[in-house]
Parts: C-alpha cells; sequence; structure tokens
C-alpha cells in the first residue's frame, strides 16, 4: 500500500488529499468533492495542467495575444507546448476562442485564443 | 463645463464596475447608467491576468483573466449602459457630482442620483516597503511585470527574486519560468503565504522554485542595474532580520509581491468614512458607505482573493444603488458588525435591522488556524456558526446569517481554535 499527500488544485478551496493506492486501485480521502477525487488519481497516473501564455501577433492592435490549451495537457509536455507557441505568429484580427493549432505539440488539444486583438 | 444627468455613475471599467453597471439596469432598466473608465478599454486588471482559475463559482467553468472580463463586456455592449472610456474621475463631491477630464469631452461633470465606487486596487511598491541598498534598475512590482510580458511581449529580466508570496507573484514565477527566465528564490516574511495554496502548487512546486518562510530582502546590490539580493531569516516574532543568516543570491530582477491597496483617493476626499483595517470604505450589507447614495464595491473596498466575490459583490452594490436612485433607500436603522478573537476585519461593518433573507459577513483572520469556528453573536446570543478545517489570512471566509436575527451590534469571532 502507498499513500501519496497532495493539495487540491481544481478549485482554489485548495483541500489536502491522501491518496491511497493498494490492489484495488486508488481511493482518496480529504476532498470536498468528487472533482478532488478525480484530480488525485489522475496526479498519481499522469498530472496533468492547462497551459496558459501568449503569443507574438503580426498586424495587431497589441504585440502579443493571450492563449490557453483549449484541455489540459500532460505535465511533461509542457516544455514541448510552450516551445511550439513561442514559434507561432498569427496574423491579426483575432477573436476570443479562436484555434491558432489545432493540435499543439501532439497532445491532441487545441490552442485557443483567450482574448481579442 | 459640459454637465449630465445619470441616475447611476459608476467609476471604474473594471469587473466591479461592470457587474455593478449591469445589476443596477436589470434591476431598474428605466434609468440611466454610466460606467467612467479612465483606460482605453473595460476589464480593469484582468486584462493582464491570462492564467486561468476565474470564473469556476459565478460561470461554473474555468476561465482566464480576459476571457471573464469579455463576458460581461458582450453583456454590457446591449444593455443600455452608457461607456465613457479614456475618462479619469478627479472628483467626488459630497453631493455627488462626479467630476472628470477626457480628451473627448474635456472637463466634465456628471451630477448622480447614486455612485458607485469601483476603482479597485493598486500594488505596494518598494517606497512602501523600506528595502535598503541602492536604486538600480531591475526592481518592479509583480503587476507591472505581469503587465510587460502578458500586454506588451516584454521579459523584465533573466534572473529573478521575487520578494513576496502573494498570488500575483507566484503567478509571475510560473509565467518568467515558462518563458524562459529563471526564478532563483521566493522570500516570505511571515511563517505563511498570503495566496492561494493551489498556486504555491502550480506555480512553485510544479516548476522546482524555491519558498523560503519567514525570510526577507535586506539589501539590493548593483549600479545601474540589480546585480544581486541579499536575502536574511527573521524573527518570527519581531519580523526584525537575524543577523548572521544574510544570503546573497546574483539576479538581475527584484519583484515586489507585497500586497494590494485600495485606490481610495476620491472616497477619502469626498469625506466618507474609511475602515483602517481594510483601508476602504465602512459599508452596509448594500455595500452603502457613510455617504448616503454612494456604494463601493470590488477591490477598492476591500482586496479579494477572487474575482468571482467581485462580481457577487458588485451585483449587490449595484442592485442597491439602482433602488436608491429610484427612491427606494432602506431607512431602517443600523448596527455595527467587528471583528473580534482573531478576525482581522468584515465586510459588511454595519447591518440593518429588520430585514428579511439572509445576509452573508465576508472577513480575514490574522493568523493560521487549524481547525477554526467563527462564531456571530449578538449581545450574548450565538445566531451563526461556521466550521472549518483549516482559516488562513490568505483566504477570505464568509459566514451567513439571518437578518431577521439583527437586533443589536453583532461580533464575528473565533472560538475553540488551535493556532498553529
Ligand atoms: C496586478 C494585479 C493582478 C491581479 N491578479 C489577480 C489574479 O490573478 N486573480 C484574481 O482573482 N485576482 C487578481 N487580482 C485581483 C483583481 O484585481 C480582482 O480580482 C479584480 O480585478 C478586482 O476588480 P475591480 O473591478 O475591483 O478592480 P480593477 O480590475 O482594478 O478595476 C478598477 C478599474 O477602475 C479604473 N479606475 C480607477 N480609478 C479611476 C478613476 N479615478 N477614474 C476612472 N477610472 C478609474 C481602473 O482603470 C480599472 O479599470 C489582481 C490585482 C492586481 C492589482
Ligand atoms: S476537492 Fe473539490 S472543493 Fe476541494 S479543492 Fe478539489 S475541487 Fe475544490
Amino acid at each position: 500500500m502507498k499513500t501519496q499527500e497532495m493539495i487540491c488544485i481544481r478549485c482554489p478551496m485548495g483541500c489536502q488529499l491522501t491518496v491511497t493506492q493498494d490492489e484495488n486501485g486508488y481511493s482518496v480521502t480529504g476532498n470536498t468533492c468528487r472533482r478532488g477525487e478525480e484530480y488525485g488519481i489522475q496526479e498519481m497516473r499522469c498530472p496533468m495542467r492547462v497551459v496558459t501564455s501568449s503569443v507574438k501577433v503580426t498586424g495587431g492592435q497589441r504585440p502579443v495575444c493571450s492563449v490557453k490549451t483549449a484541455q489540459a495537457v500532460p505535465k511533461s509536455e509542457i516544455g514541448a507546448v510552450l516551445g511550439e507557441i513561442a514559434a507561432l505568429r498569427p496574423s491579426a484580427p483575432i477573436h476570443i476562442g479562436d484555434v491558432l493549432a489545432g493540435d499543439i505539440a501532439h497532445t491532441g488539444v487545441a490552442l485557443i485564443a483567450t482574448a481579442n486583438d | 463645463m459640459l454637465v449630465k444627468k445619470y441616475d447611476v455613475a459608476v467609476i471604474g471599467g473594471g469587473p466591479a464596475g461592470l457587474a455593478a453597471a449591469l445589476s443596477a439596469k436589470e434591476r431598474e432598466p428605466g434609468l440611466t447608467v454610466a460606467v467612467i473608465e479612465r483606460d482605453k478599454a473595460l476589464g480593469g486588471i484582468l486584462q493582464q491576468c491570462i492564467h486561468n482559475g476565474f470564473g469556476l463559482h459565478y460561470f461554473g467553468e474555468e476561465l482566464t483573466g480576459p476571457e471573464y472580463a469579455n463576458r460581461f463586456i458582450e453583456r454590457i455592449k446591449g444593455s443600455g449602459v452608457d461607456v465613457y472610456l479614456d475618462t479619469m474621475v478627479l472628483e467626488l463631491t459630497p453631493e455627488r457630482r462626479v467630476v472628470c477630464v477626457s480628451a473627448a469631452n474635456g472637463l466634465m461633470a456628471i451630477d448622480a442620483g447614486a455612485v458607485v465606487l469601483a476603482m479597485g486596487c493598486r500594488e505596494r511598491t518598494r517606497g512602501a516597503l523600506n528595502i535598503p541598498g541602492t536604486r538600480p534598475a531591475g526592481v518592479y512590482t509583480a503587476g507591472c511585470a505581469q503587465r510587460l510580458v502578458n500586454m506588451e511581449g516584454l521579459m523584465p529580466g533573466k534572473k529573478v527574486l521575487i520578494l513576496g508570496s502573494g498570488d500575483i507573484g507566484l503567478i509571475m514565477a510560473r509565467r518568467l519560468t515558462w518563458e524562459g527566465a529563471k526564478v532563483v528564490l521566493v522570500a516570505e516574511i511571515m511563517p505563511y503565504s498570503s495566496g492561494l495554496n493551489r498556486n504555491i502548487v502550480q506555480c512553485l512546486v510544479d516548476n522546482g522554485i524555491p519558498l523560503k518562510f519567514n525570510h526577507t530582502v535586506t539589501n539590493i546590490i548593483g549600479k545601474e542595474r540589480v546585480e544581486a539580493v541579499t536575502v536574511a531569516e527573521v524573527d518570527p516574532r519581531t519580523r526584525l532580520p537575524i543577523t548572521g543568516t544574510e544570503q546573497t543570491y546574483e539576479c538581475d530582477t527584484l519583484l515586489l509581491s507585497v500586497g494590494l491597496l485600495p485606490e481610495n483617493e476620491l472616497t477619502s476626499a469626498a469625506g466618507i468614512d474609511i475602515d483602517p483595517v481594510t483601508n476602504g470604505a465602512v459599508v452596509d450589507e448594500t455595500r452603502q458607505t457613510s455617504l448616503a447614495g454612494v456604494f463601493a464595491c470590488g477591490n477598492v473596498l476591500h482586496v479579494h482573493d477572487l474575482v468571482d466575490n467581485v462580481s457577487d459583490e458588485a451585483t449587490l452594490a449595484g442592485r442597491a444603488a439602482a433602488e436608491y436612485a429610484s427612491g427606494q433607500a432602506s431607512r431602517q436603522q443600523t448596527y455595527a458588525v467587528k471583528g473580534v478573537n482573531g478576525v482581522r476585519y468584515t465586510v459588511p461593518q454595519r447591518v440593518h435591522a429588520g430585514l428579511d433573507g439572509k445576509t452573508d459577513i465576508y472577513f480575514r483572520v490574522g493568523n493560521a488556524y487549524r481547525p477554526a469556528t467563527a462564531v456571530v453573536r449578538c449581545g450574548d446570543t450565538v445566531i451563526a456558526k461556521r466550521r472549518k478545517q483549516i482559516m488562513t489570512p490568505g483566504e477570505m471566509e464568509k459566514i451567513t446569517i439571518d437578518a431577521a436575527l439583527v437586533t443589536g451590534d453583532l461580533t464575528v469571532g473565533l472560538e475553540e481554535v488551535n493556532p498553529s
């Protein structure tokens, strides 16, 4: 049996979780809601994070436009995702929700604009 | 001078001002409502907060700052609320005349039936802190660095030390790391962080950035540009540096994330009572200040950790402003609400008697307690109780009371606590 303490980051409450692994799989205690249970198990299997950053825009009102991954990507892929974001040079106009890359760093997740420019 | 009349005038077009204006219009669609914003765009400070985590409570989904702001900006567009951009408010008079200036209209006055103050807050700077040493380039507030990176696309430096573990500093530690800088240390003078736990995890722990509690900056080294920063441990009781514990970190940038101050110059000048703890106006449960017909909400009232709470509070203030402007103001007596026993402040600081329904009282504690029970008393009678596993100064707490039970002054205090 293996146990791990962690803080749930799915909402600002920041519950202190204890995740226990035994032959039946994972069990989570200390969570206030179901999302905490999901988080605890996911964190043991493969930690996932949403990446937020900005891209340089050609011809926009502002030099940069903010972006996010539409879903969480594996934590181990964050470096690769940031690398691809840094190389992007979309042109204005850009609207909130525009897809700037369909499959960022082969994660299967889209990169979308979070501001207008 | 151009003089206009509005039923409700909202000063500030950040999340608080936008929610207040929408709520006023919704409550009384016949009223004229104006938002006055000094910037070129609406949205306030959220426009530079490009990380996600906003709106979980208010919209039921995780949004970034600009996305959250945009939801309100889109609603403002079709609402009939008039927006004055690039317009700076210079003065509010006790007669509710709002004096402002813009390139388009020059000096202008708005005579308002009710006013909502929503000017937000600004960051404490080095001057407010008194760090000795030289004054080289490379010292920024965390919010200023946030603006540079996220709005201008510029990096403040390559090797960064951050003083203070407030949320903006934590978010910037990750942002700068992700943009290729090295964050050598986050130093926090207190034994705990004023930021959210989730930000310590996803910003610092995730990126291997060290955080030292009970540590502060004692010297800044460098002539033209920051070359190094000296950090020392502090005595937790006196918070003074302990000689012999100094360590010098090589870096080219020092970020200060040492707290926010409500922007209340207009408020004070209008003679409105200010709470010395929150640095914001003293208000009742409708967020009305000591000056009748003037309401306050958002960070100008007290510093919020979550914009969702700002939107909720602004909705209350906007609705009350509309009611005041249309002559439905409450004439009931108010009683004081006071923080005692570990509770540093409460908002509201006053409540009306003889109301129906529920009233939420927000408060902050002065220390970390686990577990803690907050108790609201009216005289000797307990009228509400709330137990939590942990209460920390970094998180705003809320306790809900039955408004009908208010028959005298209230106290909000901690009982059965374990300071940790
Ligand atoms: C640098 C910084 C970063 C932050 N990051 C986060 C974060 O990551 N997450 C989070 O939840 N909260 C964050 N906050 C807190 C955030 O401010 C609040 O959540 C929220 O934006 C507060 O809304 P507000 O409308 O009260 O203030 P603001 O967003 O500050 O809006 C106030 C508006 O009033 C305008 N104004 C002020 N004075 C005048 C005047 N005299 N005349 C005309 N207009 C005026 C300003 O230009 C501004 O647009 C941050 C705060 C700061 C200062
Ligand atoms: S367990 Fe639920 S309530 Fe607790 S932090 Fe996670 S998401 Fe939030």
